[in-house]
């Protein structure tokens, strides 16, 4: 029976006619699964409107693009979409099938699995496949330790994960590359939905520039306390970077919680990323572990921050910060004129 | 109108320590408690039911006899009755077998006291997923409202509320039609001081526990372990990565070579 299901797929998340990022991510980790097992890899397009997408999601890597356009498929909805994802997915009957980690992603994941009686592995942040058996190794952080546990779903197809935002890298686009696109269509009316989406607010929030920072101060709970904390908006302010925490700073109300950085806050990949007073749990890593230069600053030389770390220090935060801050300060004034990293 | 909020027992992340010989988090070390997100789920069905004046808010949680201390928990916060299923047949379930045992409770919950709305905590801290919710609202055939962070309005004439949903960059106004699921996120509202009734009421209550022979037209092979799809494969430690440089010397010579750092690496930087 399982033998069935050939193939990789990948859901093709997309607003205001754009792709989004975590999509193209996954058709270049995609991409290297369905070599490995000698399949082609497939894109799913739901949308309206949506048609000429296809050739970007050919140009980032698909081989094939099951698209569906209609005017019930506009906006998102779970009800719309999953009637869409579980048509194409009972018809053509993929092995593997990702969604990013997205709010929408892992609505629509988690309500096709279901449909499908699958296993949904959510939040990965890496993914292999063994290849005599066929099956995706979907591998997250487990819950508390420092250890990553790996997820099978040996008797249930399509084998399918929640993949995190900007921890898979996307293939540069290919113009010229060839595909095939296969449209579907189905049956909707608008007036069977239950939901209806009346307005799209796009807010432009500390969180989404957290994501865009080009540069992050982050604290963590070796801070001390709320007091403690301020030196690192201190040299944020100085050098013009972003603020950011570890969980056990949220938890603590230190920061709000849409500045959490890790697993289950945002995942950044700034130019520089300072961890001061971070332990480096694995759920905190793989939210940060990507950034150009990472600098920790830990008075504890066993911390597994310093692991990440392009270049650590290891001494007491209220020491070292202070005089980072002074000898900034010292900088711009021997330059003359105004250092800002942002 | 019939809220119930499903709520699990979890170890208090904040305090739990990790066993440093397998890396893996020693349970008995952490106190259990409502899952945060879940406690916020409880406060809007007190918040809904007092806006609308009547209502009925009851709770249910799967796990060992002691999550009863949960559902104890959430009726200090405003609940009016609990349910616990707890059976061995339910232990070792993923999240597709979860969702199936909650719905079949919800059913039997439901064939009582028709539900109006589920509500769940966005996702629970010691798994992570978000995944029962969404699960949940499937079997049930209701539309699931993942990650809202307002119920703006509530119109009981026409059984339709008004929902903000957080999305990536920013968030969307949903109407939608009862009977519904959501899953909140803790933005949805404050956690108030249970009123000394409430907490009479929550240490001397006794929630009703049900075992897998007490729901109706269980297949049991959807439970627990057997009805679970995944398993864990293995566990390791992440692989290391490079760097790893410590700075050398004392503070004032570290800040310096940091600062060298800093300059040497400008392309990384706008430097004004």
């Amino acid at each position: 029976m399982i033998e069935e299901y050939r193939g990789v797929w990948v859901f093709i998340e997309q607003s205001d006619g754009e792709i989004a990022g975590v999509s193209k991510e996954l058709l270049g980790a995609g991409s290297k699964l369905a070599e490995k097992l000698d399949v082609p890899l497939a894109g799913v397009l739901l949308g309206e409107g949506i048609r000429e997408l296809s050739s970007q999601v050919i140009g980032y890597g698909a081989d094939i693009v099951y698209l569906i356009d209609h005017p019930v498929l506009k906006h998102y909805r779970t009800e719309s979409y999953m009637k869409g994802v579980n048509f194409l997915a009972e018809k053509y009957k993929p092995e593997i099938f990702l969604y990013g980690a997205t709010p929408n992603g892992k609505d629509l994941a988690s309500a096709v699995a279901t449909d499908l009686s699958t296993g949904l592995t959510a939040d990965t942040t890496m993914l292999d496949v063994d290849i005599d058996k066929r099956l995706l190794e979907a591998s997250r952080p487990a819950f508390g330790g420092n250890i990553m546990a790996t997820i099978l779903c040996k008797k249930n197809r399509p084998q399918m994960a929640t993949v995190r935002p900007k921890v898979m890298k996307a293939l540069s686009f290919d113009e010229s590359r060839q595909g095939k696109i296969i449209e579907e269509e189905i049956v909707l009316n608008e007036e069977d939905m239950r939901t209806k989406v009346i307005n799209i607010v796009k807010d432009v929030t500390k969180k989404a520039n957290l994501a865009d920072a080009h540069v992050i101060v982050c604290g963590g709970k070796g801070l001390g306390d709320a007091e403690g904390f301020k030196l690192i908006h201190e040299l944020a302010n100085t050098i013009g970077a972003s603020v950011g925490g570890t969980r056990d700073v949220i938890e603590a109300g230190w920061l709000p919680h849409e500045l959490q950085i890790g697993q289950t806050g945002e995942t950044v990949t700034p130019k520089i990323y300072f961890a001061i007073g971070v332990s480096g749990a694995i759920q905190h890593v793989v939210g940060m572990k990507n950034s150009e230069l990472i600098i920790a600053i830990n008075n504890d030389p066993n911390a597994p921050i310093f692991e990440v770390a392009t270049y650590g220090i290891v001494g007491d935060a209220h020491e070292v910060v202070p005089k980072l801050i002074e000898q900034v300060k010292q900088l711009r004034v021997e330059q003359g004129g105004e250092v800002s990293y942002v | 109108m019939h809220i119930v909020v499903c709520v699990k027992q979890v170890p208090d992340t904040k305090i739990i320590k990790i066993n440093p010989k397998t890396n893996t988090l020693d349970r008995r070390s952490a106190p259990a408690i409502l899952n945060p997100y879940d406690a916020h789920a409880v406060q809007e069905a007190v918040k809904l039911k007092q806006a609308l004046g009547q209502g009925k808010i009851s709770v249910l949680s799967m796990g060992p006899p002691q999550a009863t201390e949960v559902i104890k928990k959430s009726i200090e916060i405003g609940a009016d009755e609990g349910y616990l299923i707890s059976d061995r047949a339910f232990a070792g379930a993923d999240t597709l077998a979860t969702s199936y045992a909650l719905s079949k409770a919800l059913e039997k919950i439901a064939a009582k006291h028709p539900i109006d709305i589920v509500i769940c905590g966005k996702h629970a801290i010691d798994g992570d997923t978000g995944q029962v919710g969404p699960g949940i609202a499937r079997r049930m055939d209701i539309p699931p409202i993942t990650n809202v962070i307002e119920v703006t309005k509530f119109d009981k004439e026409n059984r339709i509320i008004l929902v903000k949903r957080k999305l990536t960059n920013g968030y969307e106004e949903l109407e939608v039609q009862l009977p519904c699921l959501l899953t909140v996120e803790k933005e949805i509202n404050q956690i108030a001081y249970s009123p000394l009734p409430n907490m009479i009421r929550a240490a001397r209550y006794k929630p009703n526990i049900w075992s897998v022979g007490d729901l109706e037209a269980v297949d049991k092979a959807q439970l627990g372990l057997k009805g679970s799809p995944t398993v864990v494969g293995k566990m390791f430690t992440p692989p290391k990565l490079d760097g790893g440089k410590l700075l050398e010397g004392a503070v004032d010579e570290q800040v310096k070579q940091l600062i060298e750092v800093l300059s040497e690496r400008k392309e990384l930087l706008n430097v004004k």
